[in-house]
């Protein structure tokens, strides 16, 4: 019987040979992942007043990413409630500032293809870049999940997002994304699966697809797959961890699914609107729009391969007058690579200022941009409000588009600046 | 059969960051719920009454997976939220801390201000013209969890040792 690749990892999860969409079934969990914000301040009295103990600290990864560096005595005690929790649990896999959680459990290796893992963050279906069932979930269901080691689930549908063709130079998983949430709205994924395939997603490095599967909580999916590969391969073998057999990963032709088609050849760079990323649209639309603040950040938009865009954008320009260019790198890895490539010198001489490896200005939770009444972001969602003041209007977009709006002042297209190499001195 | 309660109106789209913003999410949930919604309507918080329920347009919850949106209204009394769609990980979030959510397509028959009265087990929602507005159906163990109090209720049941 053809089956989804959604529906190969919910069975495997829950110890049957196949699973049909609809049924609601209770998944054994192999992972678990929460930040200082949705986990240990929730869970350690929770677990206390219970009497429980986890069911199994290796499969727990905890993240400090949202309220770190810490700014007053609120996100100071917060921090030290997780600090003190991990010791006194002992736990083996904490990463304490060292960036945004969904690309820190990453780079270190604990999602592989054929997991079922969750996460205490709208964002963890970036696990499914890898092959793994992942999504995300409340504090109060993370409770039942550290205590059980179970969570039920209502087997998805799967809706198959076709990208036929190769994406132009200028033009990234970012704009790919906004263009699909454009399409179907907010709600468009109906909390079913996608799975994001085609020539267009096989040609994407491991952290462009991270970028699709994470914003698959935009589209309203609670998981975004994708077939894992030899990219995915190589990018675990860096991360220090060997996969083995691949080929059960994947969508059997002839399984149902919904699909969607699209061509990444015409895919001109998108911007989505103030107040929401399925105002999507070409970012021609946008153009007359001057710009007080351009922030590459977050998990969808200030990865090792997102500051190479903006650095490809930005060698030897400068950021406009009256324009603040923020580059906050997604973890220390990331920005230690980029250091490496030089990359973090020519963000720098064009003019940027360079934030925390945390989640920042995107929650709302750490360095808020209230003060400032249009943003252009890489982030995920533009939310009124997100960034701090009602006011601040935010326009969501590729670092590569973020980087060409500051150099601009105003939001401009980045293939006007990659066309012309020669106005750089 | 539960009621009768009194319908606060909202639209299409509310996002939890609506809900719980971003600014007092440091705070525990009697410091968020009173700033629940603020963006959309000043009064809401400060005027709603425990037993009243939202109405709302579809994709009510969309967004973050920040518990504290259902919290907030958990928090604040309500009885129910009727929608004719949700974001899905408010929908757990919800009936894991007890709000029964009703998913009704003919939602934008109630307004503001309106009486209803609800049948869980419908589940179906009573217009204030004596309606019978049909629901979606909820899993049992969902209206299970929603009768406890929530899943921290039930898992203090589980793990209580047996008498």
């Amino acid at each position: 019987m053809a089956a989804t690749l959604a529906s190969k990892l919910i069975a495997r999860a829950c110890g049957r040979a196949a699973v049909t969409p609809g049924e609601i079934v209770t998944c054994r969990v192999d992972l678990a992942m929460f930040h200082d914000s949705s986990g240990p301040r929730r869970l350690q009295p929770m677990l206390e007043q219970l009497g429980a103990r986890l069911w199994d600290p290796d499969k727990v990864v905890l993240v400090m990413d949202h309220y770190v560096p810490e700014r007053d005595d609120e996100s100071r005690r917060i921090v030290r409630i997780a600090r003190d929790w991990a010791r006194e649990q002992a736990l083996p896999h904490v990463y304490d500032s060292q960036g945004i959680c969904h690309v820190v459990v990453a780079q270190h290796g604990h999602v592989r293809p054929g997991m079922f893992c969750v996460g205490g963050d709208s964002h963890s279906p970036t696990g499914g870049a890898f092959g793994a069932y992942m999504f995300g979930i409340g504090s109060t269901e993370m409770l039942g999940v550290v205590v059980t080691g179970e969570i039920w689930l209502q087997v998805p549908r799967t809706r198959l997002m076709h990208w036929s063709g190769r994406l132009a130079p200028g033009v990234g998983a970012k704009d790919m994304m906004l263009h699909m949430i454009g399409r179907l709205g907010m709600n468009g994924g109906q909390y079913q699966a996608v799975e994001y395939a085609g020539e267009a997603v096989r040609a994407l490095a491991m952290q462009e697809r991270m970028t699709l599967s994470n914003m698959a909580a935009e589209l309203g999916a609670q998981a975004g797959l994708v077939a894992p590969d030899e990219v995915t391969r190589a990018y675990l073998r860096d991360a220090g961890v060997e996969v083995g057999e691949l080929s059960h990963w994947q969508t059997d032709p002839g399984a149902a699914v919904e699909r969607m088609d699209f061509d990444a050849a015409a895919l001109a760079p998108q911007v989505a609107a103030p107040h929401s990323p399925a105002n999507a649209g070409d970012v021609g639309r946008f153009t007359d729009r001057a710009v007080d603040v351009a922030y590459i950040g977050a998990c969808t938009g200030a990865k090792l391969d997102d500051l190479r865009m903006a650095a490809t954008v930005l060698r030897g320009r400068r950021v406009a007058a009256g324009t603040r260019l923020i580059v906050a790198p997604a973890s220390r890895l990331d920005q230690d690579r980029a250091e490496r490539e030089g990359l973090m010198q020519v963000l720098r001489d064009a003019g940027a200022q360079v934030g925390a490896t945390a989640c920042g200005a995107c929650a709302g939770y750490g360095d808020t941009l209230a003060d400032a009444r249009t943003v252009i972001s890489s982030t995920a969602r533009n939310f009124r409000g997100r960034m701090g003041s009602t006011a601040t209007d935010v326009y969501l977009a590729s670092p590569a588009t973020v980087a060409a709006s500051a150099v601009a002042g105003r939001i401009c297209d980045p293939r006007d600046l990659l066309r012309a190499p020669e106005a750089a001195a | 059969m539960t009621g009768p309660h009194r319908v606060w109106q909202v639209g299409a789209d509310v996002d939890t960051d609506a809900l719980a913003p971003g600014a007092y999410m440091k705070l525990g949930i009697e410091g968020i719920a009173p700033h629940c919604l603020e963006a959309l309507r000043p009064d809401f918080a400060r005027a709603v009454r425990p037993g009243d329920v939202l109405v709302a347009g579809p994709n009510f919850g969309i967004g973050s997976s920040r518990e504290q949106a259902a919290g907030a209204l958990v928090h604040l009394g309500l009885a129910a939220v009727i929608a004719p769609s949700y974001g899905g990980l408010f929908f757990r979030n919800a009936f894991n801390l007890g709000l029964l959510l009703l998913t009704c397509s003919e939602a934008q028959a109630l307004h503001e201000g309106d009486t209803v009265a609800i049948d869980p087990a419908g589940p179906a929602v009573v217009a204030p013209d004596g309606r019978l507005l049909a629901c979606d159906p909820v899993p049992d163990f969902l209206l299970a969890m929603v009768r406890a109090g929530g899943l921290f209720r039930l898992l203090q049941q589980r793990l209580a040792p047996n008498p």
